[in-house]
């Protein structure tokens, strides 16, 4: 294909590097500084979608982040990404793109029968029509929607790219590099400040690049290219182009996509695709510009319809005519300056002006160069399928009520521009109050929320020269005050045409006898008609009729859609534009990348990994690892075939037969000094702390204030005024924040300091009838006699001259020590138990073994202590002390909580000694009920009983502890299971707790 | 994202801290008869105000203070911070 469309001495391509590319399967070419866009436009290609609803062909409307049509499928580099405007995605050599919303293709889409069934298909239609029978929801209608709709497909695979978070901060940011953007970014930076200028397109200078002004006695353009030259020199600003500030959020902290590796064929190694800036500013200054507004007519929405600037861009940045016999219908000026660049480029433009006499310099220069131009006309519709081949145009009264005769016209595009939009989005997020400027008919930034200040054209100024110096003041004030330099430079002199006031005119009727449709938002094909229907069925506020119609919903946000739709609303309700007032902006902006927005933060590195000091020990050793919270812990030890359930019973086993270990480095520590720590445990700790010898552990229970048990743990009184509190995994840090709220805030009295010293300590928990034998011979000169070291005794000793911490506790119910060692030497302890403890069969074990061990003996954890607990649920009454006063202790009081059948912990056996209860069963007492079957408990945890073979569960149950003997059913759906089963204690395992203490 | 004074750090962002409740919530003494009434207003109850509040927020991934924060709890407008001792006038 030659690029028949493509002219000579115009645009900012690179025509040395020919670029071939695949649309739909077809291989064109294009050049380098193409957007896919123009090089589709440049060979002819006009057609590129189907709408939304009723798949009616779509070409391209726009240039840019504005483009509601040319939404398409992406191919790049193995992977696919949809949503992608062919405005804004650069060609690379190998681009593929496909079109999306079309079966089975973009030129013959079985779809396109909606277009003819749209009288059936009016605003509001899914939620009339498929509402009944409910049951048909999810069978038939959702389906064949998500098959209708849609605008692409994503990728099902992982994601092979990267995506960076950027975290700045700098005096002066501003959003878009325009002349206002320019101008104000040149000023701050030569006052010292910290600026980052961000541009979302490929190129610097938005709209100085297409339109015909002189700064400075250079063209817009060059100046644009010196002032970015000299701003990439100064190390005091950072310079982005392909780079989005789509959100404005709380205390000027904005955020900013950045296209790293889009436009090329592949990412580089070592770099993101896509960058997310957070960027707190003092001062935001938003020069984002504006968006030409399109006129509404019939069939306006005919491939060949595009906004006047966008044909213009095409012409001047990529040397593009998007058509030949050119039509341009225009309210103002700006319709001139497009036919100018076509007359220039030896085609000859028609232009069509609502007005009946306007006067200016641009209209002056048009006529001189023989542009036939055609007053008080308008385009009533297109015409042509896939392509516009005519229009029908008319003279209209001066009203604008009246049409004249319907003439044809021939032409291959219309050019529309019905005036300007100032980009508003990001000074209204920032919750600035918009305010409507009468004289543009469109919203413009008013009070200011925070540090934000709007330029240039997004404030509604389209005066060149006024922009200049309106801009450069600002970036020289704003920086002045951060940096206090004040380094005055020269406003340069500006030569541009001045325009002529625009009509007031938006929407042309229908001529009589015809129904076309007149689209007002593209993308989600909605248009006159359904805004008519939603406000006779009632809708006034304009949220309603937004939602209820879509207009301005689809994934351009209305932005060349949105400003038409109020113009209709005031109308046909007869107020003016700011009682109806806009929709509100949020963000983003535009589209974002999900893979930006979740940056590194995928598989593994969703969260830290934090390993004991143990960890390459157990890998060594054949360990299975389980996520416990951030940590890693070994499950079990593998040994040969075996698998979970054969590998922890015998490591339980072992345990309650010789001896095993167990790392429980993961367990929370916190130190705990002052001469007040007793007092603060006392009062954190549901016991009583104030008479704990020195060199003595205790278990202890933390409430929170609602009575609801928190943690539980032991702590050691290490010296007079010296603690050391452990806490269980999961709650380490809540328990540490816990602490420093009471200290710090309640009661500050308390001479008291607390710091995690979860990291410091490696721990071994030896446990199992030989482990004082085991421990005898790790300190062989320290009595470690049930009298030198008895249970919950304490002592500091050396370890092979490493120092050590025993403490005399057990969570395995078995005789049972802990020792701490200082993480250094975590795997030199380690590894001296194992090689110590081999004589009496040491085994290792892992998570798995150690529930069971815990369960069997009706030891609660975190299963049970799981944020719905109180301590008598628990069978911990025993350590509330009714002497003295604690953390939650009144709401113990609570009726609920003193109730006569309150939940209590029981133990669980299945009447077949077989089954193994699944964990979260409920207890019935009738499998047959009807639902709901009233619950009457829960399976909290269960295991494997090693002490008597056979499975064995814990429940919370209601009125449980008058329950055991009872026969009840557990059920879980989920398994689909019955089981059959007793109610038996909790401690199905030495219930005195005399092994402990042996 | 908020951006908050620490009054001992200095301006730090949100994610660095965690939020804590309502700071104008006293709790009863320790040892003192109190009312069920009393005691749900100061475990449950809250006026979940819209505009000016004083809440508490800790430094969590900072100096570990808790502090109070003045803010609007409509428009996130922070007007003023205090360390947990500071009397807020």
């Amino acid at each position: 294909m030659t690029q028949a469309f493509r002219i000579e001495n115009s645009g900012l391509i690179n025509r040395d590097k020919k670029l071939s590319f695949k649309f739909n399967g077809k291989t064109y070419f294009g050049y380098e500084g193409d957007t896919l866009a123009s090089a589709l436009l440049a060979n002819g290609v006009h057609l590129v979608g189907r709408s939304f609803k009723y798949h009616r062909p779509r070409g391209f409307f726009g240039a840019g982040v504005d483009e509601p049509y040319a939404v398409v499928q992406l191919y790049r580099n193995g992977e696919t990404e949809p949503n992608i405007k062919a405005t804004e995605q650069e060609l690379f050599e190998g681009l593929e793109a496909k079109s999306v919303n079309c079966w089975p293709s973009v030129n013959f889409d079985i779809g396109a029968i909606n277009n003819f069934l749209r009288i059936f298909l009016p605003a509001g239609f899914y939620y009339k029509t498929f509402m009944w029978p409910k049951s048909f929801w999810y069978q038939i209608y959702e389906p064949f929607i998500r098959k209708a709709a849609g605008l692409g497909v994503a990728s099902i695979k992982h994601d092979k790219e990267r995506y960076e978070h950027k975290y700045e901060y700098c005096d002066l940011l501003i959003a878009g590099s325009g002349p206002s953007g320019l101008a104000s970014a040149y000023a701050a930076a030569k006052n010292g400040a910290k600026v980052i200028l961000a541009e979302d397109k490929p190129r610097f200078g938005g709209s100085l690049l297409s339109s015909d002004v002189n700064i400075g006695n250079q063209s817009g353009k060059d100046w644009a290219e010196g002032i970015i030259a000299e701003l990439k020199t100064m190390p005091n600003v950072v310079v982005k182009n392909r780079s989005q500030i789509f959100g404005y959020y709380d205390h000027n902290m904005l955020v900013m996509s950045e296209k790293v590796s889009d436009h090329l064929p592949t990412t580089k190694k070592y770099h993101p695709n896509k960058r997310l800036w957070y960027i707190r500013a003092k001062e935001v200054l938003i020069s984002s510009g504006s968006i030409e507004r399109p006129i509404v007519f019939g069939n306006n929405d005919t491939p060949g319809v595009m906004l006047s600037s966008a044909a213009k861009e095409y012409l001047k940045v990529y040397g593009v005519l998007v058509g030949r016999k050119p039509l341009v219908f225009t309210n103002n000026d700006s319709g001139y300056e497009t036919a100018i660049e076509f007359k220039k480029h030896g085609v000859d433009p028609v232009v069509l002006d609502s007005r009946k006499n306007p006067e200016s310099e641009i209209i002056d220069e048009a006529k001189n160069l023989g542009i036939n131009i055609k007053n008080s006309y308008v385009v009533v519709a297109a015409q042509g399928y896939k392509k516009v081949k005519s229009a029908d145009i008319a003279s209209i009264s001066e009203d604008k009520k009246q049409l004249g005769k319907i003439e044809y016209i021939q032409c291959d595009c219309i050019c529309v521009s019905g005036f300007w939009t100032p980009t508003i989005h990001l000074a209204s997020q920032s919750g600035n109050k918009t305010k409507f400027k009468e004289e543009i008919d469109a919203f413009v930034p008013g009070q200011s929320k925070q540090n934000e200040i709007t330029l240039g054209a997004a404030n509604g100024i389209f005066s060149l020269e006024e922009t200049l110096k309106t801009s450069f003041t600002a970036g020289s004030e704003l920086s002045k005050k951060i940096t206090e330099n004040d380094n005055k430079i020269a406003i340069p002199n500006v030569v541009e045409k001045k325009s002529s006031q625009h009509d007031k005119f938006w929407c042309v009727p229908l001529p009589k006898g015809k129904n076309y449709k007149r689209f007002l938002d593209f993308q989600n094909d909605v248009a006159v008609s359904d805004i008519e229907i939603a406000l006779r069925e009632g809708y006034r506020s304009i949220e309603h009729v937004k939602r209820y119609t879509t207009l301005g919903m689809a994934t351009d946000q209305g932005k060349t859609s949105n400003l038409n739709g109020l113009q209709l609303v005031s109308e046909i309700e007869n107020k003016v534009v700011p009682a109806v007032g806009h929709t509100t902006f949020r963000p983003p902006y535009t589209p974002v990348s999900i893979g930006a927005i979740v940056g590194r933060e995928v598989g593994k590195h969703s969260k830290p990994t934090r390993k004991s000091p143990m960890h390459s020990w157990h890998e060594k050793n054949n360990a299975v690892f389980v996520d416990a919270g951030v940590w890693l812990r070994p499950r079990y030890y593998k040994r040969g075939n075996e698998n979970l359930f054969e590998a922890s019973k015998r490591e339980a086993k072992n345990v309650r037969t010789n001896v095993g270990v167990c790392d429980v480095t993961t367990l929370g520590k916190i130190d705990i000094k002052g001469p007040d720590a007793a007092e603060l445990l006392n009062r954190v700790y549901t016991n009583a702390w104030l008479k704990l010898p020195v060199g003595k552990a205790r278990y202890g229970l933390m409430l929170r204030e609602d009575g609801i048990v928190m943690d539980d743990g032991t702590t050691t009184r290490i010296s007079e005024n010296h603690y050391h509190m452990t806490t269980t995994t999961a709650q380490a840090a809540n328990v540490l924040s816990h602490l420093e709220y009471y200290l710090q805030l309640v009661w500050p009295e308390l001479n008291v300091n607390v710091v995690s010293t979860t990291e410091q300590w490696a721990g071994a928990a030896i446990a199992g009838p030989k482990s004082r034998d085991l421990l005898q011979k790790l300190f062989p000169n320290s009595d470690v006699s049930n009298e030198g070291l008895p249970f919950m005794g304490y002592m500091e000793q050396d370890l092979f001259g490493a120092k050590a911490r025993i403490f005399r506790i057990s969570f395995s119910g078995e005789l049972a020590y802990e020792v701490n060692v200082e993480s250094d030497y975590g795997n030199f302890m380690w590894e001296k138990i194992m090689e110590v403890g081999e004589e009496f069969n040491i085994q290792p074990y892992g998570t798995e073994a150690l529930s069971t061990l815990r369960i069997e003996m009706g030891h609660v954890a975190g299963s049970e202590l799981d944020g719905r607990t109180i301590p008598f649920d628990n069978a911990l009454e025993g350590l509330v002390s009714k002497k003295k006063d604690f953390i939650g202790k009144r709401s113990l009081e609570r009726s609920a909580f003193i109730a006569e059948d309150r939940q209590r912990i029981v133990g669980v056996v299945p009447l077949d000694k077989q089954t193994s209860i699944p964990e979260g069963s409920h207890l019935v007492k009738d499998d047959k009920a009807p639902l709901p079957n009233p619950k009457l408990g829960h399976i909290s945890a269960s295991c494997w009983s090693v002490e008597y073979d056979n499975p064995f569960s814990l429940a919370i149950l209601k009125d449980g502890k008058n329950m055991i003997g009872q026969k009840l059913f557990a059920m879980s759906p989920l398994k689909n299971k019955v089981i059959p089963v007793e109610i038996v204690s909790s401690h199905y395992v030495d219930p005195k707790g005399e092994r402990v203490r042996s | 994202m908020l951006y908050i004074n620490c009054p001992h750090c200095g301006m730090r962002s949100q994610n660095e801290f965690s939020y804590g409740g309502d700071a104008s919530v006293k709790r009863p003494e320790l040892n003192k008869e109190v009312s069920d009434q009393e005691w749900d207003n100061f475990v449950y109850n809250r006026k979940s105000l819209r505009g000016k509040h004083l809440e508490l927020w800790q430094h969590i991934s900072g100096c570990r203070q808790w502090i109070k924060v003045e803010r609007d709890t409509a428009t996130h407008e922070i007007f003023r911070t205090f360390k947990a001792d500071e009397e807020v006038a």
